[in-house]
């Protein structure tokens, strides 16, 4: 018994931070709200649960991918060189096959629940696994792009799901998420600026300026409020919670103004974590939505 | 700068969520200006109280804070008197407004004692009239009594206000540790008196 808890102990330290558990998590309840927002009438308990568990799999996968292939730099900055990878305690080989698997198992899942939600799903993998992760990521501070283009996959996907087709709605709920990642990596390349600098990646704050990183924060702040304004209207949500996204956006806003305006790194951090949790606000009234509407 | 505590973080947790209630569903069925007062009301209480879980009471350091809560208690009460007082709509908005911009310009152009004379000054009417009008409104028979619940939230921010403005006018009635302990119960307490007390609408 206690070598069998030993064992598990062992498991759990050696793959579970490949995951990046919250990360992981955000991405999941996006693709989750994406399907509900499909609201009741295609709403049900197995096709959802299916959803959860292909979309946890594939994003544990592709993510797994990224820290096998970014070991090397993960190892040079003080921020993540306690990673499993970093430190010796999982092997390199180890875990590209545990990447391997949950990605092939998850997207293989996927393709059987539904072809269109499986695509999108690969997608998703393909965009951040090989385009950001391997192809973009050491070459320019621009492949945040790519990797906000495949952030944004999940929540297409759930919302391909559950109504069988991409729409316009679709496509803004995958834009606010699309918008929304720079809003997180660049608050937080600009605190852990010393740390990228020091692993040779290129980040807007040292490609350009701090100055011209707020800039494209507090824009991309503006877009996410707008593209989820709209994905709101069109999912049909009351105006009691469309006010509530209003009120939050306004918030996000203001803190990306105040960025601009009085920079300091409190302020910055703040953002930071209000944009996750205004993500994860907005989700939630998305998942309301499918139950109330 | 007294540290923010874990049930401090719950406390306006709780605060949060309930004015999230408030402006997705506690309000539906006024008229539209109505609403929108009162969305900005429990909005900045919404978007105040995730500020302080997320920076810590350090956030209170920035003057944007006195200008942005003093929307609180003038929205709110814009909101009663357009709910209550139809005809004088018009007339107190133009004091919000002004009341407002007054607040706004004074905390960077002029001496502190006429920004705290301008503070007290508007944020005592609001404040007056958020606790006198649910209550007398109850009194009446206009409301029932539950409403008067409301005016209580009104006395909370009131007291609740008073402190935060002299304390960061330099003139703290109580300890600075005092205020910062007392403050996120305070806007629970506040909060949830305002939330219940418009239920019995």
């Amino acid at each position: 018994m206690e070598n069998k808890k030993q064992t598990f102990k062992q498991i759990r330290s050696k793959y579970f931070p490949l995951i990046k558990s919250l990360q992981t998590g955000l991405l999941l309840i996006t693709g989750l709200a994406g399907y509900m927002s499909a609201r009741c009438p295609v709403m049900n308990m197995t096709t959802l649960l299916a959803l959860g568990g292909s979309l946890l799999l594939s994003v544990s996968g592709s993510t797994a991918l990224n820290m096998w292939y970014d070991r090397d730099i993960d190892a040079k900055m003080p921020r993540t060189s306690n990673r499993p990878l970093s430190t010796g305690e999982t092997k390199p080989r180890e875990a590209l096959i545990f990447g391997l698997l949950l990605s092939i198992i998850g997207v293989g899942w996927a393709l059987a629940i539904d072809p269109l939600y499986g695509i999108v799903v690969f997608a998703g993998l393909f965009f951040d696994v090989v385009v950001y992760t391997i192809w973009l990521k050491r070459r320019t501070a621009w492949s945040i792009i790519w990797g906000g283009i495949s952030g944004g996959m999940p929540i297409l996907a759930g919302r391909a799901l559950g109504i069988g087709y991409i729409d316009w709605v679709g496509v803004a709920l995958a834009m606010a998420v699309l918008f929304w990642i720079p809003t997180h990596i660049l608050t937080f390349s600009l605190r852990y600026q010393e740390d990228y600098k020091a692993a040779n990646i290129p980040t807007f704050p040292s490609v350009y300026n701090n100055q011209i990183t707020r800039i494209i924060i507090a824009i991309s702040s503006v877009l996410t409020a707008l593209a989820m304004g709209f994905a709101a209207v069109g999912v049909g949500m009351t105006w009691g919670f469309l006010r509530l996204i209003v009120v939050l956006s306004i918030g996000l806003l203001a803190l990306a103004i105040q960025s601009l305006t009085l920079p300091s790194e409190r302020i910055t951090f703040g953002l930071f974590k209000y944009a996750s949790l205004y993500m994860l606000s907005s989700m939630l009234l998305l998942f309301a939505a499918g139950f109330l509407i | 700068m007294k540290k923010i505590s874990v049930l401090d973080r719950i406390l306006l947790l709780a605060t949060g969520l309930l004015a999230a209630y408030q402006v997705a569903a506690g309000i539906d069925g006024m008229e539209p200006l109505t609403i929108w007062f009162y969305t900005i009301s429990f909005g900045t209480l919404l978007v105040a109280g995730l500020l302080l879980i997320i920076l810590g009471f350090e956030g209170l350091e920035s003057q944007a804070v006195i200008i942005v809560s003093a929307l609180i208690p003038l929205s709110l009460s814009l909101g009663l008197v357009s709910e209550h007082l139809v005809g004088y709509t018009i007339p107190y908005l133009i004091f919000c407004g002004v009341g407002f911009i007054a607040i706004a310009i004074t905390r960077f152009s002029v001496t502190s004692k006429i920004a705290t004379i301008i503070l007290a000054v508007v944020h005592g009417i609001a404040g007056l009239i958020i606790f006198l009008l649910p209550i007398s409104l109850s009194i009446q028979g206009a409301m029932p009594a539950g409403f008067a619940l409301v005016g209580l939230g009104g006395a909370v921010i009131g007291l609740g206000g008073l402190l935060l403005a002299f304390l960061k006018a330099g003139k703290p009635i109580l300890s600075q540790k005092t205020i910062l302990s007392l403050l996120p119960g305070l806007l629970f307490l506040m909060t949830a008196a305002f939330v219940y007390g418009f239920s019995f609408r």
